[in-house]
């Protein structure tokens, strides 16, 4: 038994999947201990955890008072969604050797487009739906081919432009909102009705949380994700770039080009999540005073999931996890900056995977 | 290598394990007590804003009573609802959610936990389970117009200045009773006054504000939140340069703002909204099973919800009499303060 776990370990091929969970147990560790070090009980961490994704409440537990609310579930898949979008954005930039910094602003994009979509027109859902999903995903991408096209063409660093294309999404876009009909300077009207997502129906189910169908939405996503990479030619030639640019240009390929469509496609994915915020989440424009950290988490995602479609959602459950249990560790008085601590360390973790591989590889080769 | 992680992990396991054991004994519900819990904006209960003055009532409200208390603070917008309904299923005694950024949220919550009791402060519901909490600023804006205008007769000048955020009828509240106030010491003191068209341009502000001491005002009250920052910048300029022009500061004593020099602040006074009045008030009455739900309560100079600072010391003690007398004759209703300036009635 022991003899197989060490040659489990020490092979190489498995790190793929074992040095994330190791990282991930190592994170929580390290945050347990710190709430012991903060003379507080790590326990409160794990029943928020458990109460934020399977919605049982163990201090109800033998009370009069529910023991199992589905609306945290619901609530849980709310805040899973538009991270497991922007990592898939960060993911799929990552899979053709970018850094994909700009998925907030290119969300903030989306989210435009689908608000001034949803104002503008009144439509039946079954036209004007798939316009706004169209229209904010295409904002997405246009937002996003900006530091693809520059990178392709004058070959400028696309960390430094979409870090500033961020602050530029979001000034543009906070002086638009104000102009749209009925705005008011936090907020813009409701989108008319056909262009939403939320539904009454889930809202019922889930006992009033705010779960929407954008989960259909990011279900395609992850297909069209994984069916890019894995069965064309085209997400044949990303990866390509992405392993060596010199040897995929020397084998005939535009990598140039691709990198630039690259982004738009990682763009496209954050407009996507700018998309389910407003027309599922909230139903109206939001005029941001500062950014919401979509894009930095779906950077944390993309990491944690290897960069993979499956591997992101993975990391998303993970992620909406820490962030859906904050406001019950609080009610515990626990600091909502562990789950930060938490996930920080996991991707530390995760950078060091090659010290990590070492250690196991030694650790499974003892005798 | 692998023993010393191993021996780690047994350690944090056990120790875990030891801290919950204690935990489950001392949880089992005895006497259940009071508690109040508040749901803050992005801010913090460390904003030096409305956040830290309702928490600050909470606090001397679970002391003198023993009650517990708890908050929870939201990263974003997107964390309002999810933070309102956890503070509701958890079996608080009242949820409290300040300013007017929770008024879609908290309609919402209202209606989701029809028996959780509300307070929110500085907006209006209209639901039997909230209470709402508002302050009478056209009184406090009163009594600091008055103590302007009695400080510019002093050094000479008449006109004092109003600098408000955008133009609509909250703000308009303060600019009433500025005029009002100022107006109540001389007739003939001239109200400057303008909008920087936001609540937070400070550039706009201080240049408004420069306009304003260029025509000779003596001193500029803000109702501009953070734009107010220009005003207060302005009058602190002014003053390095040797020049007699103050700022008044808004919803908080702002003297710290103000300070330019050793012990010095340009800050003349300030208007202060007691939101921790508010929340320590409301949270007294549900304790006594008096909750008003479904009402507006109104925080004036009556029950000290707006109030002035209480030390001045860039006012003479001319001013703090006169100011003391008006009072007084608001709240036993001999002055009547108007909700609308001049202009606009």
């Amino acid at each position: 038994m022991i003899h197989y776990l060490r040659a489990y370990i020490s092979d190489v091929k498995n790190h793929k999947i074992l040095i994330p969970i190791i990282a991930v147990v190592m994170g929580f560790l390290l945050g347990s201990l710190i709430i012991l070090i903060s003379k507080e009980n790590p326990w409160y961490l794990y029943k928020a955890l458990i109460q934020s994704v399977f919605g049982v409440n163990f201090d109800n537990l033998g009370t009069d008072r529910p023991a199992f609310s589905i609306r945290r579930v619901g609530e849980y898949f709310v805040y899973v969604m538009p991270i497991t979008l922007t990592g898939l954005s960060v993911a799929f930039a990552f899979r053709t050797g970018l850094f994909n910094i700009g998925a907030e602003g290119q969300l903030i994009m989306g989210a435009f487009a689908a608000t001034a979509l949803g104002i503008y027109l009144d439509y039946p859902t079954y036209i004007l739906l798939p316009t706004v999903i169209m229209g904010g995903t295409l904002a997405g991408a246009a937002w996003g081919f900006i530091p693809g096209y520059l990178k392709a063409r004058f070959n400028v660093h696309e960390v430094v432009v979409t870090i500033m294309l961020n602050y530029a999404a979001m000034y543009i876009t906070n002086f638009l909102l104000k102009m749209l009909p009925g705005s008011d300077s936090i907020k813009t009207v409701k989108l008319n009705s056909g262009a939403l997502l939320s539904s009454d129906f889930l809202a019922m189910l889930t006992s009033n949380s705010r779960l929407h169908y954008g989960f259909i939405v990011v279900i395609a996503a992850i297909v069209i994700f994984w069916f890019i990479i894995n069965k064309t030619t085209f997400g044949y030639e990303l990866k390509a770039v992405g392993f060596n640019i010199h040897a995929t240009e020397y084998a005939g390929m535009k990598s140039r080009r691709n990198a630039a469509l690259a982004m738009s496609i990682a763009g496209a994915f954050s407009g996507l999540a700018g998309v389910i915020l407003v027309s599922g989440t909230f139903g109206y424009g939001r005029v941001l005073s500062h950014f919401e950290n979509y894009g930095f988490d779906g950077i944390a995602v993309a990491l944690i999931g290897g960069s993979t479609a499956v591997g992101s959602l993975l990391g998303a459950l993970l992620l909406g996890a820490l962030k859906a249990s904050q406001p019950i560790m609080q009610g515990d008085g626990i600091s909502k900056s562990i789950t930060i601590i938490i996930y920080a360390s996991i991707i530390v973790f995760i950078a060091t995977r090659k010290h990590i591989s070492k250690i196991l590889v030694k650790m499974g080769r003892t005798d | 290598m692998k023993k010393s992680l191993l021996l780690a992990l047994s350690v944090v396991l056990a120790l875990g394990l030891v801290s919950c054991s204690k935990s489950s004994t001392s949880s089992t519900p005895a006497e259940r007590t009071f508690s109040v819990a508040l749901v803050t904006d992005t801010g913090g209960v460390d904003d030096k804003s409305f956040n830290q003055g309702t928490w600050e009532g909470v606090l001397r409200f679970a002391e003198e009573t023993g009650s517990d208390k708890s908050f929870i603070q939201s990263n974003s917008d997107a964390d309002y609802i999810p933070n309102l309904s956890t503070l509701s299923e958890s079996g608080h005694d009242l949820v409290i959610a300040t300013g007017f950024l929770f008024v879609d949220s908290l309609t919402q919550i209202a209606d989701n936990y029809p028996s959780q009791k509300f307070l929110l402060i500085d907006a209006v519901i209209d639901k039997p389970n909230v209470a709402s909490a508002l302050f009478s600023e056209k009184e406090g804006s009163f009594l600091v117009g008055a103590a302007a205008a009695s400080e510019a007769l002093k050094a000479g000048k008449n006109a004092v200045g109003f600098v408000g955020g955008a133009s609509f009828p909250l703000i308009w509240a303060f600019e009433a009773g500025f005029e009002a106030g100022a107006k109540a010491v001389s007739p003939d003191m001239v109200v400057l006054t303008d909008y920087i068209g936001d609540f937070v341009d400070a550039g706009k502000g201080q240049s408004i504000t420069s306009k304003m001491f260029d025509a000779g005002a003596f001193a500029v009250y803000h109702a501009a939140g953070s734009g107010g920052n220009g005003v207060i910048k302005e009058a602190k300029d002014r003053r390095i340069n040797g020049q007699n022009v103050w700022a008044i500061g808004v919803d908080r004593d702002q003297y710290d703002d103000g300070i330019y020099a050793e012990g010095k602040s340009a800050i003349l006074v300030s208007m202060m909204k007691r939101v921790d009045i508010a929340s320590y008030t409301v949270a007294k009455q549900t304790k006594e099973g008096n909750f008003p739900g479904g009402q507006t309560i109104y925080f004036s100079l009556e029950n000290g919800g707006v109030s002035l600072p209480e030390n001045n010391p860039n006012l003479s003690a001319e001013t703090l009499t006169l100011v003391d007398d008006l009072k007084a004759k608001i709240i036993a209703g001999e002055i009547e303060v108007p909700s609308l300036p001049s202009n606009r009635q």
